[in-house]
């Protein structure tokens, strides 16, 4: 039940774009096509749950025994960083047809600041290593949602003829606007 | 711009006071980080749900983004190229670091009310943005002054889409209330009222000050 909780609330209550406003740059940036909407959610999925894991590991069993939790930002961005690369590097290896689908994204993930507030929020809420896991995926999923639902209506809007000044990131800004207000009727679900 | 430093060898001195000038002045509108450039959305939405907020939100980015271009100007001859982009990261890091803490110490509620932003200016594009394309290439001074101007176009910007969406949401500015809050939907304080408060701002912008 708790895990329940969890998975609903970072999916659709606290919604990581529409509720939290973390990870807006691709929101507004790759959310142009289906398609690319896609493969970025699943390459920031896949990514958050990994970086999760080892920011869960590094902070109980180097941080906190040696005190120096207050390097937390500086080493988080650090793993990350490390770890797109590495990512980037063993998927090249093992599926080249994973990383061809997925590689052009990837460069962009670290400076997702979605990736890193879910690390430093998942410590915050003191998750344990399980719960943080739960919490890191489905926040992710809850990104690749709003990714695809806003690339769908941009796909539409691409035909409609929009007045000079709303042109580009204006209109998007309010059609997002619309969609955070449909997905507010989630609030008080858990 | 950077031909506007670096052309004129021996500029007179009003002159070089006015190039110095018109760096600062950049950041403000031609170049402002929100309207113009469209960089650093997570804090600009999320930070801004009131005035003060959005200030405070500000002026830490500002404090990180000076300090950072000072630094990276510094080192930037001693840095390989090949590790540049990680070593500016470690930079910043550590300069919002410095700031998390002391905001942590001094002024607690507004740490508290700007949570996890205050870590996430590691990741605000404007500051890698800044530290790439300008302070790499320029002087101490000018990298100071530039980080300045970008600084005051972004404080200047949060703190107008805080004071409208106060406004609108609170019936409030600063913190004063304006005795009209029972007559203000709370939406604009809650998240679809940043996008919508900025997506008009916006629009404003591109229509009377982007010539």
């Amino acid at each position: 039940m708790e895990y329940f909780a969890i998975i609903i609330g970072a999916i659709f209550v606290n919604n990581v774009v529409l509720a939290q406003f973390l990870g807006i740059c691709p929101f507004l940036g790759v959310s142009s096509k289906v398609e690319t909407s896609m493969g970025m959610g699943a390459a920031v999925t896949f990514v958050m749950a990994l970086s999760s894991i080892v920011v869960w590991l590094i902070q109980e069993y180097i941080l906190v025994p040696l005190g120096i939790e207050y390097m937390q930002t500086i080493v988080f961005i650090l793993v990350i960083a490390a770890l797109v690369q590495m990512v980037e590097i063993v998927l090249k290896k093992v599926s080249l047809s994973l990383y061809q689908a997925l590689g052009i994204f990837l460069p962009l993930i670290t400076t997702n600041c979605a990736v890193l507030g879910v690390a430093i929020l998942m410590i915050q809420k003191e998750y344990g290593l399980l719960e943080g896991l739960a919490y890191s995926t489905s926040t992710a999923l809850g990104f690749a949602l709003a990714l695809v639902i806003f690339a769908g209506l941009r796909e539409r809007m691409e035909f409609e003829e929009v007045s000079q000044a709303f042109q580009g990131v204006p209109i998007a800004l309010i059609t997002a606007s619309l969609l955070a207000m449909a997905f507010m009727g989630f609030s008080g679900l858990v | 711009m950077e031909s506007n430093v670096t052309t004129q060898a021996q500029p007179s001195k009003m002159e070089a006071l006015r190039q110095k000038w018109a760096l600062i002045w950049k950041g403000i509108i031609k170049e402002n980080p929100t309207f113009v450039l469209v960089l650093g959305m997570c804090p600009t939405l999320g930070t801004t749900t009131s005035a003060t907020n959005g200030f405070g939100m500000g002026v830490a980015t500002m404090a990180v983004l000076i300090m950072s271009n000072m630094a990276i100007s510094l080192i930037k001859n001693v840095v390989p190229d090949k590790v540049r982009i990680p070593a500016f990261i470690v930079v910043i890091a550590s300069f919002v670091t410095v700031i998390d803490m002391l905001m942590q110490a001094y002024v607690p509620s507004l740490y508290a009310a700007l949570g996890v932003f205050i870590p996430l200016i590691v990741v605000n594009c404007i500051i890698l943005g800044r530290a790439e394309a300008f302070a790499s290439k320029n002087g101490v001074l000018d990298s100071a002054l530039d980080g300045l101007g970008i600084g005051l176009g972004f404080t200047l910007s949060l703190t107008t889409i805080g004071a409208v969406r106060e406004v609108l949401g609170s019936g409030a500015i600063f913190g004063l209330s304006l005795g009209i809050a029972d007559y203000m939907p709370l939406v604009f304080v809650l998240a679809p009222g940043g996008f919508l408060v900025l997506g008009f701002l916006m629009v404003l912008f591109n229509k009377f000050l982007k010539k």
